[in-house]
């Protein structure tokens, strides 16, 4: 692909002796939503994990293989850890907000990321507004974030993951903790920022892998059996496998 | 209603029993301390500068016993919190689990040491040090009495913040280091704030420790009764007063009714730390 954002080459992953990634190959094109699906357990949040070199933070890890973004590799030795982070941003399957005021919650990345003081009162609204928060908050962005709704908290930490103009978000089941009504918001958020991001969304859930995203990865047992154009995969899946899993057979 | 075991019924008097000895302790307090009163205004007797009980006429004003009580309890903070603070943060977010099981059972031990032990450690060792490095007459000093005190209040305040910065959830770190932001800012900007208001109820516990002890500060605070102008000099606060006079006061003298009040007034000003430390636990200030 010519405009490849991401490109991951023979990605083994192992906690200890387990190994939890075999042989993962994937190329992601800038500004689509990729959706991971798989059974749970079978390693979606540990390949989001890698990308951002989250699972840092986990003792035992051994990684090996290539992950390239924008032609550099994120696990050469030398590589800003936290300046890759700024660069991909993620929204975790459970809202995490700050324990801070709603203000303080998008103020925080940027802070960290030394934006000149006078300009984070601007980039908060706008990316209230990107996230589709900014009318249900205005009033009372100096309360705390622990008081809103969890699908409020959810678009919350989006909008704190865009306010440091990232340029790929990592999603991990952003809506399970949600209602249809949150679920249904986040999905629109998904398809307005697929114009600026480039989005990999885990999901289990079949029919929002196919309304949101342009690819789909099937991930069983750590290893892809399937990656390609969503509708391709909804449609015509090659694999018997991802066949059995989106007709619900097992999962 | 449900039938209640004889059981049920001797452990409620067991709770009851330590509300009902709080109660006696506090009355008590108050019955033989408040006739102090009846020849001393209260206000001459907080404010009064002169404690001289044993003159005739005596004098009893407590000022500077508060005020040496005040200034040991500050400058054992002053070592305690940032070493505390510091420790428990070390311990959760940066030690090797190996390091901290090192670390935990010594706190435990330097918890469990008597204070006798600690005074004594302070008289033989630490005063003659003191004496030595500021050239001073005495090296049994508020300074002394400060730095040891903050020793001892040191396990209460690192177990009880540590406690409070483990139980902030890993998702909010996660969500810090997402950000782009160093282990550093993780701390200083999430962990701390978060923890807030346990690591205040630490410190006010610990300097409720500090305020209430008394073997150790009457072993080495060196006793003046004077208004206290430094930290290298000789002071005499509130407990190692009752402690060290209690003895010689005839029962029902004023001397006797005044030590009661002073009792008294350190009994509400620990209240009054520990009302301070719930407040904030529950209020997650
Ligand atoms: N920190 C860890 N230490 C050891 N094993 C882990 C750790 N995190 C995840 N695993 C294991 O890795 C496998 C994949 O987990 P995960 O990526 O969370 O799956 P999914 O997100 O697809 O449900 C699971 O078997 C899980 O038990
Ligand atoms: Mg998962």
């Amino acid at each position: 692909m010519v405009n490849t954002k991401i490109f991951i080459k023979n990605l083994n992953l192992w906690f200890g002796k387990k190994q939890v990634l075999v042989d993962v190959n994937m190329n992601i094109a800038k500004k689509t939503v990729t959706a991971i699906m798989g059974p749970s357990g079978c390693g979606k949040s540990t390949f989001l994990r890698c990308l951002n070199r989250m699972n840092d933070l986990t003792d035992g890890v051994k990684i090996t293989g290539e992950i390239t973004i924008d032609n550099k590799k994120i696990y050469e030795n030398g590589t800003d850890v936290p300046t890759l982070r700024r660069k991909v941003g993620m929204v975790f399957q459970r809202p995490n907000p700050f324990p801070k005021s709603i203000y303080d919650n998008i103020a925080y990345g940027l802070r960290i990321n030394k934006v000149s003081r006078n300009k984070i009162p601007e980039i908060v609204e706008k990316s209230l507004e990107a996230a589709a928060l900014w009318t249900e908050v205005k009033d009372r962005l100096h309360e705390s974030a622990m008081e809103l709704s969890g699908g409020q908290q959810q678009r919350l930490c989006i909008a704190r993951a865009i306010a440091i103009e990232p340029e790929v978000i990592l999603m991990d089941e952003p809506c399970s903790s949600l209602d249809p009504a949150g679920m249904f918001k986040i999905e629109d958020l998904i398809e307005k920022l697929k114009e600026e991001y480039t989005i990999i969304v885990v999901t289990h859930n079949m029919q929002q892998a196919a309304r949101i995203s342009n690819f789909t990865a099937f991930l069983y047992l750590g290893r892809v059996m399937e990656f390609g154009d969503t509708n391709q995969i909804f449609t015509k899946p090659k694999e018997k496998l991802t066949e059995n899993y989106i007709s619900g057979k097992f999962g | 209603m449900k039938k209640r075991k004889p059981i049920e019924y001797l452990l409620l008097s067991c709770a009851l029993l330590s509300i009902i000895f709080l109660f006696a302790i506090a009355v008590s307090l108050f019955k033989e301390g408040l006739p102090i009163f009846k020849v001393v205004s209260p206000v001459k007797f907080i404010f009064g500068s002169h404690w001289y009980p044993a003159h005739d006429p005596p004098e009893f004003g407590i000022l500077p016993l508060i005020l040496a009580s005040l200034l040991i309890t500050i400058g054992a903070l002053i070592v305690a919190v940032p070493l505390g603070i510091g420790s428990a943060i070390y311990m959760t977010e940066l030690a090797h689990p190996k390091i901290k099981e090192i670390i935990k059972p010594v706190l435990e031990l330097l918890a469990s040491i008597p204070s006798v032990i600690y005074g004594f450690f302070g008289m033989v060792i630490f005063a003659p040090f003191i004496q030595r490095i500021f050239n001073i007459p005495t090296g049994l000093t508020a300074l002394t009495a400060s730095i040891l005190l903050g020793i001892m209040a040191l396990p209460t305040i690192i177990s009880i913040a540590e406690d409070s910065i483990t139980s902030i959830p890993s998702s909010i770190r996660e969500a810090s280091y997402a950000l782009g932001a160093t282990k550093w800012e993780t701390i200083i900007q999430t962990i701390i704030p978060a923890a807030r208001s346990g690591i205040l109820t630490a410190i006010i516990l610990g300097m409720s420790r500090a305020i209430g002890e008394t073997m150790t500060v009457l072993m080495i605070a060196g006793g003046a009764a004077v208004i206290p102008k430094s930290f290298l000099q000789p002071v005499r606060p509130m407990t190692a007063t009752i402690a060290a006079e209690m003895g010689e006061s005839p029962m029902g003298s004023l001397h006797f009714h005044a030590l009661f009040a002073i009792a008294a007034i350190l009994f509400l000003i620990t209240l009054g730390f520990n009302i301070l430390a719930n407040h904030i636990k529950e209020k997650r200030i």
